[in-house]
């Protein structure tokens, strides 16, 4: 898994809120991209059914960045 | 493992009622705009049905009953069983299904018990009905399921947009021959605070404490008499739990999703029933919703989306049903369901019912 495909899957679920291009691994997950509680969810369900991983609260909280993010589910896979 | 099946019994009817006010999500204005148009199209509810004060869920599953039977033609005196599914039950005693043994006008000898669960509770009774049913003890057996939960606190985003009211009532005949339900039923009590109402039972009696508004982030101001939601852990655990639970199911039936003229979930929001659909390849116009209108409405979510999308599939076709309830428990499960023309009236509005009908109090 490489992080321009996680980016470019990111893109494409919340492609309402952030323009292609526009998100880089550094983008903060809270301010950036505005990850709401519902947003939460669809990152879960998008994670869940493309690389079959969970993520809980925890671990979602912990992530500051798209690229912490990245690497959290990396080590999941 | 609680895989089994009950046989000799089939389902005659079924109904639901809702109270008339309607709460349009798009009026929520405790949230931002943005944050709700993104939070409709996430949990796909725009609209629910909310009781007006003093309304319990035992009025509309009166409602739904007294209709259904009245429909079906039967004598009250015949009816042997009587489950009231719910979580907002009139009062923490009595059980609310021997006032509504009264209040429906059944027998003395009519068997009257609640069984106490949500979101999977639709799921969960019919398997404790048809299983009290099948051997030939019951002839003619109501199984109510529904609840009240726009008592939530209205600063909860969490919780008030999501959850409307509703009260079904489902009739259940013993019928040698009739197609086996198979059922697989599954409990994790481990994650029991995920969806709590946290004092006013035994375990912490409320005191005024239990009253005092707490903010717990973001737009989630409650007390801990009010329902509270943990929305990533339920979202998390039914994404984990379903899809396993059918397939062990349907290993067990020896059948395959695609057999199905219907899959109808527990609609506890889009986002998670769309998941949960995609991840076990349910064609989509397989898959019925009702939350758009009615939200999240608990045990009676399955019934309540026969009632509203399959009304006249079910009135006149024999369909071969899978159902899946999950959540508040945690406790989850599925099973099979053949409904063979069964009536089916359309859904009963609380208030225009009494007005035109009447409702018997006791």
């Amino acid at each position: 898994m490489k992080i321009e495909e996680f980016i470019a899957l990111l893109e494409e679920e919340f492609d309402d809120d952030i323009k292609p291009g526009t998100l880089k691994p550094e983008t903060g997950l809270d301010e950036e991209m505005e990850l709401t509680s519902v947003n939460a969810l669809i990152l879960i369900s998008m994670i869940k059914v493309e690389y079959d991983v969970t993520l809980n609260a925890k671990e979602l909280n912990k992530c500051n960045t798209v690229n912490d993010l990245f690497k959290t589910v990396q080590k999941k896979l | 493992m609680a895989i089994y099946s009950t046989p000799n019994v089939r389902i005659s009817g079924i109904s639901a009622c809702v109270p008339k006010n309607i709460k349009h999500n798009k009026d929520y204005t405790w949230i931002s705009e943005k944050e709700r148009k993104n939070l409709i199209k996430t949990i796909g509810v725009e609209s629910k049905h909310h009781v007006k004060k003093g309304t319990a869920t035992s009025d509309l599953c009166y409602v739904s009953a007294d209709g259904l039977i009245k429909e079906l033609d039967w004598d009250r005196s015949e009816i042997d069983l009587l489950i009231f599914v719910s979580q907002s039950r009139d009062y923490l005693l009595p059980a609310t299904a021997c006032i509504l043994q009264e209040r429906l006008g059944l027998s003395h000898t009519c068997v009257a018990l609640d069984v106490n669960m949500g979101c999977s509770g639709y799921n969960y009774g019919m398997s404790v009905i048809t299983s009290m049913m099948s051997n030939g003890g019951f002839r003619k057996a109501l199984m109510l399921t529904g609840d009240v939960s726009s008592i939530g606190s209205h600063r909860d985003k969490t919780v008030f947009p999501l959850f409307g009211d509703a009260g079904t009532a489902t009739a259940f005949e013993y019928k040698k021959g009739a197609t086996d339900m198979h059922f697989n039923l599954q409990t994790d009590g481990k994650g029991y605070k995920a969806i709590i109402i946290p004092e006013g039972g035994f375990r912490s009696l409320p005191s005024n404490k239990s009253f005092k508004y707490k903010s717990y982030g973001k737009g989630i101001i409650r007390h801990r008499v009010h329902v509270s939601l943990d929305g990533i852990e339920v979202f998390n655990f039914s994404l984990r739990e379903v899809a396993p639970n059918i397939k062990k199911l349907l290993k067990y039936t020896d059948q395959k999703i695609g057999e199905f003229d219907y899959v109808v979930f527990h609609q506890a929001n889009y986002l998670m029933n769309n998941t949960i659909r995609r991840m076990l390849k349910i064609d989509e116009e397989k898959f019925p919703f009702s939350l758009k209108n009615y939200g999240n409405t608990s045990s009676a979510s399955i019934p309540l989306t026969i009632v509203t999308q399959l009304k006249k599939e079910v009135e006149t076709k024999k369909l071969s049903i899978l159902m899946a309830g999950y959540g508040v428990g945690l406790s989850w499960g599925s099973n099979t369901v053949e409904l063979d023309k069964i009536t089916c009236p359309d859904i009963y509005i609380y208030e225009d019912y009494k007005e035109k009908y009447g409702i018997n109090k006791i």
